[in-house]
């Protein structure tokens, strides 16, 4: 019956070139750790990419209940610790996944900076790499001040104060960021559109690229 | 489709748009070209991989399980804290507190090294153009590599070093483990254990009074609004906490800091007699939130 499911979709929309396309390539014995045990160190990668699955869903279920502004920010997030059933756990998952995507990440850069594996021709997939390294850091520094509590208030001062020693610009950004003098209601709602809409559009953008140019390039040979 | 694979026309276009078929892309070489056994990534291997994830997801559920979220108290402008930023931002931290990277060279320190550090990053496959890719082979890029991820170690400790003494000589905890702690306390005394904020609304005191008439006679309510709320004007509910009767008085007859100019000849204007606008000082230095 599923074949026959199938079969009716492909005859409309032909998706066999894309399922070609996304999923049907072979893995080569080199990068397998099923053949060479070292080759663990090729899973960073599909692992950073889990991680921000798992990111992406807990994040999903805690706008359920967070709400973005000085009062009841505090205020949800407790409630969302202490009372909601599951939600210490997924609150938990989110808060240690933002620093095993960071370790993971890391990690997956060593891995292919040391196997010069960005050269020739995957530079562009190195650059965007990078990019991607930066929104997670991004995502990382608006997420923090989200609870809305005296070590989130305290560590968004000090980053204001770091952006507001940048030449020139520093004024600006400080204040594009803080949405006004002071780190308040402003800065709250607009770490919040920044964590939740802006960076993670941006990031799945990226991660398409990525994923697009690793089919379109392979992976690097063996050394 | 327009133009069919067997085309007999010169130019060849993709699908059916107008791009030029080019042949300047060059395919990567099929796994067969690589040395070994290779193997099919669906299903063969994402099963595999989907088992490293399983112990991966055991391990990490143990984690948020064994060790909740960190959540301190609610944010308090006033608050003594060391500020402390997440783990991974140490490093740039403690780095911005070199003296070649702050005061005087904190642009030096923002954007000289910082700035170079991570554009370098950022365009390392235009600066190692070699061919070569074994990482003992490349003495200069490795070399850069490892020292940066020493110095990056070095300057975490330092950064961590640094917050744990402050801590232990200022003798503050971290928050959530003090939050945690008193909701123990508590929950062992049976007392609600939040720290949810709550905001009270502060009521108008002697909401009977003539003053009140005076009030929005004397045309207070254009800035103050009616529920004394405050519109264009600042709130005056509590105003009695923060200035006296005579404070008042003052304010009235010669307006406030620039932001309001003398009120007291309108208020006469409007009908109000030199008592009534006492009596409306008087009331509303009786104005307090509690």
């Amino acid at each position: 019956m599923f074949k026959n499911i199938y079969n009716w979709i492909d005859e409309r929309l032909d998706v066999t070139p894309i399922w070609r396309d996304v999923a049907d390539h072979e893995v080569p014995e080199h990068v397998n750790p099923a053949h060479h045990f070292s080759a663990f160190v090729y899973c960073f990668g599909g692992l950073t990419f889990f991680i921000t699955v798992i990111q992406i869903l807990s994040g999903m279920f805690l706008t359920m209940y967070y709400v973005p502004d000085i009062i009841n920010a505090y205020n949800s997030v407790e409630y969302l610790q202490t009372q909601v059933a599951f939600g210490q756990i997924v609150r938990g998952m989110h808060h240690w996944g933002a620093s095993l995507v960071i370790v993971m990440m890391f990690l997956h850069t060593m891995r292919v900076f040391f196997t010069g594996s960005y050269k020739a021709p995957r530079e562009m997939n190195w650059v965007v790499g990078m990019l991607i390294f930066f929104v997670m850091l991004g995502l990382g520094l608006t997420g923090y001040l989200l609870p809305w509590d005296n070590k989130a208030y305290f560590a968004t001062k000090v980053t204001m104060e770091i952006a507001n020693s940048v030449p020139y610009l520093g004024p600006v950004l400080k204040e594009l960021m803080q949405g006004g003098t002071i780190v308040g209601a402003q800065t709250l709602t607009r770490f919040f559109a920044l964590h939740v809409f802006f960076l993670p559009a941006v990031l799945l953008t990226l991660l398409v690229g990525h994923f697009i140019m690793i089919r379109r390039q392979g992976i690097s040979g063996p050394l | 489709m327009a133009h069919g694979k067997n085309s007999e026309e010169k130019i060849v276009y993709v699908g059916d748009s107008r791009v030029k078929k080019a042949k300047g892309f060059v395919v990567p070489p099929d796994y067969t070209a690589y040395p070994g056994k290779s193997e099919a990534f669906i299903p063969n291997f994402l099963l595999k991989e989907w088992m490293v994830g399983v112990v991966f997801l055991v391990g990490f559920l143990v984690l948020t399980i064994a060790e909740p979220a960190p959540l301190g108290f609610p944010a308090n402008p006033s608050a003594t804290i060391i500020p402390m930023p997440d783990w991974y931002f140490l490093f740039l931290y403690e780095y911005l507190k070199l003296p070649y990277a702050s005061g005087d060279y904190v642009v030096l320190g923002v954007i000289g090294v910082t700035g170079v550090a991570f554009s370098a990053l950022l365009l390392a496959p235009f600066l190692d153009t070699g061919k070569e890719r074994r990482f003992y082979r490349r003495p200069i890029t490795s070399s850069l590599m490892i020292l940066s991820i020493m110095a990056i170690v070095y300057l975490t400790n330092g950064a961590w070093t640094h917050y744990t003494s402050e801590m232990e000589k200022s003798g503050q905890k971290p928050e959530h483990i003090q939050r945690h702690e008193e909701a123990e306390e508590k929950r062992a005394k049976g007392l609600p254990t939040s720290n949810a904020v709550v905001t009270k609304e502060v009521a108008i005191v002697e909401k009977e009074d003539v003053a009140m008439e005076s009030y929005k006679l004397a045309g207070c309510i254009t800035c103050h609004a009616a529920d004394m709320k405050g519109a264009a004007g600042p709130s005056l509910r509590g105003i009695g906490d923060v200035h006296d009767k005579d404070a008042i008085l003052t304010i009235i007859k010669e307006g406030y800091n620039g932001k309001m100019g003398p009120q007291y000849d309108n208020a006469i204007a409007a009908g109000l007699t030199d008592q009534d606008v006492d009596h409306l000082a008087e009331w509303l230095a009786k104005q307090k939130a509690e």
